[in-house]
């Protein structure tokens, strides 16, 4: 149906513009009228036009506004979202007036000032009055603006909470996997290096680090004696290459054992794909990562994003105050879910990133999390419970 | 040098040109605007048909359009569907030549070519030689940019912004590969010749001005040329530098953008380096760059405006005084792009601070565009018809920026579809509007006939019409929380009832491509069989219109004329006609103005 709408505006279009050329062509043979010489008629034509133009333009703003409004994203879920909102309510009023305003100004205008015979324009090169109002009305706006802009930025950085719930999301191409921190509340160093089929975000234990490093050295055995056999000089060294690059990883990984890092605090991390779910009234600071490239934290049900850069650990801080269930009944959706998404480009699956948020009741979410795998219990057999996990969804 | 013997020294020149030095490698800033121009035409052609084919896409997701398939091709488009990797590429070579291609080189390319040595009075640029390279450096970079898209790997598909380590690793995905490459070395040859472009610029209008023009006569689309080109000489080398170290994080193993990376399942060895620091580098071009774009069609809109409104420009001091504000401020602002990248909440109010300061110098120039306007004699040209809905999207885009600038609001909006919404309203829009106005306006300049006028007014209104057809939905859809640079929506629930706002957003980009082709026509048909053209149809005070219709070498065929007084003398009183070129001297008690 819709195709057929669009061959058929195609076919319209192409057909007024071999129409209108042909006009052109004849009217260019008839008239001794030169192309600068604007008509009476034209110019009134056009001018009428403007004036149409505001209602037509108007007109649009408030269809798409009936329209789609509806749409448009519900009431904040967290605290902090409610600030944002009443901000955008301020600025809305604010623009959509000066919007307004300007454009009746600026249609009506070129509608009444059209070209009339015998008259002149009346010269006016400037007023300093007139600039000066103009100058300092958009400032005071402006400050009111910013003022209000920072007041609430400034709110939405601080954090109420000693002791928040903490969750580390950590992005790769193309899925996030939420890490919780167990009974301590304290989230365990993790380090790329450590990344393994068993340790997925790198967390840091001593069990990691030895498994990583025995890993290495079987891995520079092995290349050691494939440099017994008999190779080309360039295979020779790309082997070379490779030992020295695993020795200098091996040094790296060396180096956590020495430092002072609590390296128990990973132990009873728990780790979850597909579906992160947060208590209600509690505040949240998430801690976010990145394996690959920058992927960014969006929940836009929240007001809540948040780039993930590789190298660096972000944070952004929010407390929700809606549940599911009671969003589910608002929006009258029984489908409804709140969604985190990733959106800052990533590759060729950059659209399809998610993961769904649940927001409940403390004690269902006690519930759940007492179902959750620790880490270190999970570490040997996380490829099962992944793909279980999935499966689930 | 008395300008006699120089305009004899230049048509003594006139005996040895060939067709290549003519047309090819021709030093006259006359016959290169035309290069610019023709070349930002051809690359807006492409970069138009790029967005048609990827918002087919976006329309009917993972419908079969034959059109695809031809154009593509059985590995890009496979059965008609638009493979997500080639979506990428074409989001990202269609920005790249819609902002650099197009409106930065075909924009001020053309008319600071062609107005700066006109309107200032001067028989060429500082350094035709220079010129020409600059041209030529742009073909290049233009000519690669295109093959790019036909590599193997697709071209490069990190988006316009190409944030590393997307694109630094080959294996992040396959348009990170050579197309990539491809991608940085256009780039590189783009910012060369922006650069020797902007240098002359600079110096000629410094430089070359004939007697009388004082700095306050220039007309204001001068001082736009001048501030855009003093922009483009500071902010474009840090782009350089980007690039450049972009390029060994690629191929020598530095680590200046890269930390602890596994990439496709390859522990990467770099640590310690940062992409938030290309990030700064990039808007810190990035940003003065979309006023790199805007400011040139601001400078002809005011002409415009004025001419066809037959009456002064509003407040001509103060529209000077906006454009250099805004070109200060748009160096202190870049760090709007970056509230969510995990920037120091601090900076990030000082960057809300700066950024919702332009609105400032904006909103005066604004009023003074409606002032003008205000008792008027208005003429509709087609270029006027542009400059009014240049103001109209100046002001609809720029009110939206407010939103965007305010970092709190930006965490809800930033990378969603409201920031293209915005983007294009001012870009896809406003600058575009000045660069169809100053062709409209300017084409018996450039080419010595007529446009069509009433193709021009459809032209306009159809593309006005689908304009806002196409962009200011897209605000709707960013509310509704729907991230860019997403090759499908399908997956989310959420976003199923804005089907029927992509397919509507389709269409009328579908419409406004065909109303391209009607200023296509108008404009080639025009330049080889259009009426010829009079001295100064538009009856207009500038000095380009005191040269004759036919292109010579030096400009004027005699001495160049001396300027006596400001550009904006329209309607003024006590003349019977209702305009005063810059050369009529004084009277004995008028004043200035
Ligand atoms: C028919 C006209 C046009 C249509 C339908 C169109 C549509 C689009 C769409 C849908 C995107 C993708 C946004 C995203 O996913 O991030 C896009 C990107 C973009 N467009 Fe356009 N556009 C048009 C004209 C223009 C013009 C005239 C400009 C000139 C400034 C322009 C500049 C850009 C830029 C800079 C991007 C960003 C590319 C990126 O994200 O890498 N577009 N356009
Ligand atoms: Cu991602
Ligand atoms: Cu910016």
């Amino acid at each position: 149906m819709t195709s057929i709408f669009v061959v058929l505006i195609i076919a319209m279009a192409v057909i007024a513009i071999a129409q209108l050329s042909r006009i052109h062509q004849l009217s260019n043979n008839l008239r001794g009228k030169r192309e600068e010489d604007i008509s009476d008629t034209s110019n009134k034509v056009n001018a009428f036009l403007m004036l149409s133009s505001m209602f037509v333009y108007f007109g649009f703003v408030i269809w798409q506004m009936v329209v789609w409004g509806p749409y448009m994203l519900p009431e904040a879920a967290s605290e902090h979202g409610k600030d944002i909102d009443q901000l955008f309510a301020v600025n809305w009023f604010i623009l959509l007036t000066v919007f307004f305003g300007v454009h009746v100004l600026l249609f009506y205008f070129p509608f009444k000032y059209y070209r009339r015979k015998g008259t002149k324009a009346y010269y006016f090169t400037h007023d300093n009055k007139l600039e000066f109002i103009w100058t300092i009305v958009p400032s005071v706006t402006l400050a009111g603006i910013i003022i209000f802009g920072l007041i609430t930025w400034n709110k939405i950085q601080k954090t109420e909470d000693e002791n928040p719930l903490r969750i580390e999301l950590y992005a790769k191409q193309f899925d996030w996997t939420a890490r919780y921190t167990g009974s301590d509340n304290e989230m365990g160093n993790a380090n790329y290096l450590l990344v393994s089929g068993s340790n997925p975000l790198g967390i840091m234990t001593k069990q990691t680090i030895n498994e990583k490093l025995d890993e290495y050295a079987a891995d520079i055995a092995k290349l050691q004696a494939s440099l017994a056999n008999v190779m080309p000089d360039h295979k020779r060294e790309e082997v070379e290459d490779k030992i020295a690059v695993y020795e200098r990883f091996v040094a790296r990984i060396m180096d956590f054992n020495n430092t002072k890092r609590n390296l128990n605090a990973g132990l009873d991390d728990q780790l979850v794909k597909g579906e992160m779910h947060l208590p209600i009234g509690k505040e949240v600071e998430f801690f976010i990562r990145s394996q690959d490239v920058i992927h960014s934290a969006f929940m836009p049900h929240f007001r809540m994003q948040m780039n993930a850069v590789p190298g660096e650990i972000t944070r952004f801080v929010m407390k929700p105050t809606i549940t599911t269930e009671e969003m589910r009944i608002k929006m009258d959706d029984p489908d409804f879910n709140y969604i985190l998404l990733c959106n800052k480009i990533c590759g060729s699956a950059h659209y399809n990133m998610q993961m769904d948020v649940i927001v409940e009741s403390q004690a269902e979410y006690d519930q759940w999390m007492s179902e959750q795998k620790v880490f270190i219990a999970e570490s040997g057999n996380t490829e099962n419970s992944k793909e279980n996990k999935i499966a689930e969804l | 040098m008395s300008n006699v013997a120089e305009a004899h020294a230049h048509a003594h020149h006139e005996h040895h040109e060939t067709f290549v030095s003519k047309y090819i490698f021709s030093m006259d800033h006359k016959m290169i605007a035309r290069q610019f121009l023709i070349t930002a035409v051809i690359m807006g052609v492409v970069g138009m048909m790029l967005s048609i084919m990827f918002r087919l896409q976006l329309g009917w997701d993972g419908e079969s359009f034959a059109l695809l398939n031809t154009l593509l091709g059985d590995k890009w488009a496979p059965n008609g569907v638009l493979d997500k990797n080639m979506y990428m590429s074409l989001v990202t070579i269609h920005g790249t030549i819609m902002v650099f291609f197009v409106l930065t080189g075909g924009l001020s390319g053309t008319f600071s070519n062609l107005l700066i040595p006109l309107q200032i009075g001067a028989r060429d640029m500082a350094s035709g030689f220079l010129n020409m390279l600059s041209y030529w450096f742009f073909f290049v970079s233009s000519i690669i940019m295109l093959l790019s898209l036909f590599l193997e790997g697709g071209a490069a598909s990190g988006g316009w912004t190409i944030y590393p380590p997307l694109s630094a690793l080959p294996q992040a995905m396959p348009g990170s590969g050579a197309g990539m490459t491809w991608w940085l070395i256009s780039m590189a040859l783009f910012v060369i010749s922006s650069l020797l472009g902007s240098l002359n610029y600079i110096v000629t209008i410094l430089n070359l001005r004939t007697k009388g023009m004082k700095m306050t006569r220039l007309p204001l689309t001068i001082w736009a040329f001048l501030v855009t080109a003093i922009i483009g000489v500071l902010s474009f080398p840090v782009l350089l530098s980007a690039v450049v170290l972009l390029i060994m994080d690629r191929t020598m193993g530095t680590a200046f953008y890269l930390s602890d990376i596994i990439i496709a399942g390859e522990v990467l060895e770099a640590t310690g380096g940062s992409p938030i620091l290309y990030e700064h580098l990039f808007w810190f071009l990035g940003h003065p760059e979309v006023y790199i774009v805007l400011i040139p069609a601001l400078g002809i809109t005011s002409e415009v405006i004025s001419t066809s409104s037959r009456k002064p420009i509003f407040g001509y001091r103060a529209m000077i005084g906006s454009i250099c504000a805004i070109g200060f401020l748009s160096f202190i602002v870049w760090g709007h792009h970056m509230f969510v990248s995990g920037m120091s909440p601090f900076l990030g109010s000082v960057f809300v601070f700066t950024t919702l300061l332009i609105a400032i110098p904006s909103a005066v120039k604004a009023f003074n565009y409606l002032t003008t306007l205000w008792r008027g004699n208005i003429v509709f040209t087609p270029a006027m018809l542009f400059s009014i809905g240049l103001v109209s999207t100046f002001v609809s885009g720029g009110l939206t920026g407010i939103i965007l600038a305010d970092s709190a609001l930006d965490i809800t909006v930033h990378d969603t579809y409201f920031v293209v919404g915005h983007f294009h309203i001012v870009m896809g829009m406003s600058a575009i509007f000045g660069m169809f106005a100053g062709v409209y306006h300017w084409f018996p300049k450039l080419f010595g006939r007529m446009m069509n006028t009433k193709l021009g007014y459809v032209h306009f209104w159809l593309t006005i019409i689908s304009g806002y057809g196409v962009f200011f939905p897209m605000h709707f859809l960013g509310l509704a929380g729907a991230p860019r640079r997403y090759y499908s929506y399908s997956d989310y629930p959420m976003f199923e009832n804005m089907v029927d706002l992509n397919q509507f957003v389709t269409i009328f980009a579908i419409l406004g491509g065909l109303a391209q082709l009607i200023l296509l026509y108008n404009f080639f048909y025009s330049a080889m069989y259009g009426q010829k053209a009079v001295q100064n149809p538009w009856k207009s005070n500038t000095l380009e219109w005191t040269t004759p219709v036919e292109h010579i070498h030096g400009n004027w065929p005699g001495a160049i004329p001396e300027v006596k007084r400001w550009p904006y003398d329209y309607s003024k009183p006590g003349f019977e006609e209702d305009f005063v070129p810059q050369t009529v001297p004084l009277g004995p008690d008028e004043e200035e103005h």
